[in-house]
């Protein structure tokens, strides 16, 4: 009897379930439209703009009237005295690059292996400075900083940006690498010191090694921070051949009669190998953020 | 698990931890080694004792002159960029945050065209930020942006001047331009921290009768209250040093309505070539940021939470 009334009640329920999952269904790509119509519309904004033949923005189509690829060829070639120098300015963006993600990993693993592998006397005063520049945001510091790079003698120099941008990627590199040198047993260093390799060597042949994971996260961070970053490069690059090609950007937005198309066909070219090289490593970045997750 | 318990855990392992260490570099480093160990750091070491004390050293020393904060604070500019500020963090980072935090629950489904949308959803994070504010200052254009000509072609609106009638537009707007920009990298943050909450805790929940709404209050949320925290905090004075969004969207337009501090000085030191101005206003956060800063340092130091 009461097997016959709970399957009565079940199949008057189905249908009402099955219709409450629909509707969630529904609400879930609902959401996912909104979130795609959100997320691409600036984008698509950029490649409407470069796509456009004539460089005049001032239209009110949605879409250009005669899309082509002009501007980027523009671009490429150099064909407008904006972009005289782009490659070369691209050229001086990418040795920013690369020098700051050289530097910031050998600066940062070094420190790390000595104070958390090596145990430093007081080297929890230098992993507390490396966390305070963590958190000081960098465009409060940029005034006196472009002041002491005169002082310095580095102005129009890439070498002031390429330390600007060490300044603060070191501070999260030797916050990662020593939560993750933690995951690595001590004892590999110790058979190491026993069989006679000199600190040097350790760092050589076990630290970084099996460092690798966390030297590909924190790698990925200090190239993207050099690229995305503007105001430090703005201040401190002025003349045509120092610039970088977020400075070259900028005058372009300045300056009225710019032609608009080849600066987003600029805009595109400049942002596709940050992309690419996000989503070539985006596990490996996601990972070395979160390490740890919950476990406060 | 609470701090405190991590802190315990921690005090008890302590002991045969150091004990290893002491094994390997015995009584402290001797000798050679110490010459290496200081010779590693040093890099470091110089780096911010260069580009990092002194800059903040010579900070303080240019913005030191009480006169420059009465200066300030007579200054109509400086008290609507205080305003806006506030304004900025209060609203911009909470609503970041918050639906950082819905959305990750929403990235937590299980159906195969979620993880293809998370691919399409954290593209503004990897786009550089300047571009993208570029092509936002023009899409928001009154006479020939593309939200506008949008507004027209679907429902024969004449959408205003969102950046050259009205600061409270012309603000919002920003605010939007950094929800659009910076959402995505938490909501992968907070994603992470979802992923590691273990799945027994939500079968135990389930069995004691916790589904849905409950499920949320009464296991995810605690655990990743302190998370939560620390990014919200984190975000706090990442957005206090915010300067492209204001900077490309906005420009502290209309009629400089729009500044908040970290464009105010800039401009006050590059435009009105008065460093010390410039650098006054930005030590003028400096009530707000301290206290933050060593919240966060606490907390960053004692959680094993990673940014």
């Amino acid at each position: 009897m009461s097997a016959v009334l709970t399957d009565g009640r079940t199949a008057q329920r189905r249908p009402r379930y099955r219709l409450r999952r629909n509707l969630k269904e529904a609400a879930a790509v609902a959401l996912a439209v909104l979130l795609i119509v959100w997320t691409l519309t600036p984008i698509y904004n950029m490649v409407m703009v470069s796509l456009d033949s004539h460089g005049d923005v001032f239209t009110n189509d949605i879409w250009p009237a005669h899309p082509s690829l002009d501007s980027f060829w523009i671009v490429l070639s150099q064909g407008y005295w904006y972009l005289q120098y782009f490659w070369h300015q691209f050229g001086n963006s990418l040795y920013i690059g690369a020098a700051t993600t050289f530097l910031t990993l050998l600066i940062g693993s070094l420190a790390s292996f000595s104070i958390g592998r090596m145990r430093l006397k007081n080297g929890w005063l230098v992993s507390n400075a490396a966390l305070l520049t963590y958190v000081i945001p960098a465009s409060f510091l940029a005034i006196p900083f472009y002041s002491i790079m005169i002082k310095y003698g580095l102005a129009n120099n890439l070498w002031a940006v390429i330390f600007a941008e060490i300044t603060f990627a070191t501070p999260y590199a030797i916050f990662i690498f020593q939560q993750y040198a933690v995951s690595i047993p001590i004892e590999l260093d110790e058979a190491a010191r026993i069989d006679g390799a000199s600190p040097l060597q350790v760092y050589l042949r076990i630290y970084l090694p099996l460092m690798a994971p966390a030297l590909v996260a924190v790698g990925t961070y200090a190239l993207l921070l050099a690229w995305n970053e503007y105001l430090y490069q703005f201040m401190l690059l002025s003349s045509v051949r120092s610039m970088t090609v977020p400075v070259v950007l900028a005058q372009f937005l300045n300056s009225d009669e710019a032609p608009w198309n080849y600066m987003m066909a600029t805009a595109i070219i400049y942002s596709i190998p940050p992309v690419a090289i996000y989503y070539a490593f985006r596990r490996r970045m996601t990972a070395g953020l979160t390490m740890g997750g919950v476990k406060g | 698990m609470s701090s405190t318990t991590f802190e315990a855990a921690r005090a008890l392992s302590a002991p045969s931890l150091s004990l290893s260490r002491r094994r390997l570099w015995r009584g402290g480093l001797q000798g050679s080694e110490f010459t290496w160990a200081i010779a590693f750091v040093v890099p470091y070491a110089a780096v911010f004792l260069a580009f990092v004390v002194y800059p903040v050293a010579y900070g303080l020393w240019l913005g030191h002159a009480p006169s420059l904060y009465t200066e300030l604070f007579s200054d109509p500019l400086y008290l609507r960029t205080v305003v806006n500020t506030a304004i900025y963090l209060g609203i911009g980072v909470n609503l970041k945050m918050f639906g950082a935090l819905l959305l990750s629950g929403f990235f937590m489904r299980r159906s195969w065209w979620t993880k293809g949308l998370l691919l399409i959803y954290v593209l503004p994070w990897a786009v550089p930020a300047l571009p993208t504010f570029i092509s936002i200052h023009w899409m928001l254009n009154g006479q020939w942006g593309l939200i506008n000509n949008t507004l027209w072609d679907l429902f024969h609106i004449d959408g205003p001047g969102w950046l050259e009638t009205s600061r409270w537009l012309a603000l919002g707007s920003v605010i939007a331009s950094h929800i659009w920009k910076w959402m995505p990298f938490w909501t992968v943050i907070l994603l992470a921290g979802r992923m590691s909450i273990p799945q027994e805790l939500y079968d135990a929940a389930a069995v004691d009768g916790a589904t849905g709404l409950k499920r949320f209050t009464y296991v995810t949320f605690p655990l990743l209250a302190n998370l939560y925290l620390i990014c919200t905090l984190l975000s706090t004075i990442f957005t206090l040093g915010d300067f492209n969004s204001v900077y490309f969207v906005s420009g502290g337009g209309p009629a400089l309505s729009t500044h908040v501090l970290a464009t105010l000085g800039i401009r006050d030191a590059f435009q009105v070539a008065r460093p010390d101005l410039g650098v006054a206003t930005v030590m003028s956060a400096l009530p707000l940021m301290i206290p933050l800063v060593i919240i966060l340092m606490r907390k960053l130091r004692t959680t094993e939470v990673q940014l």
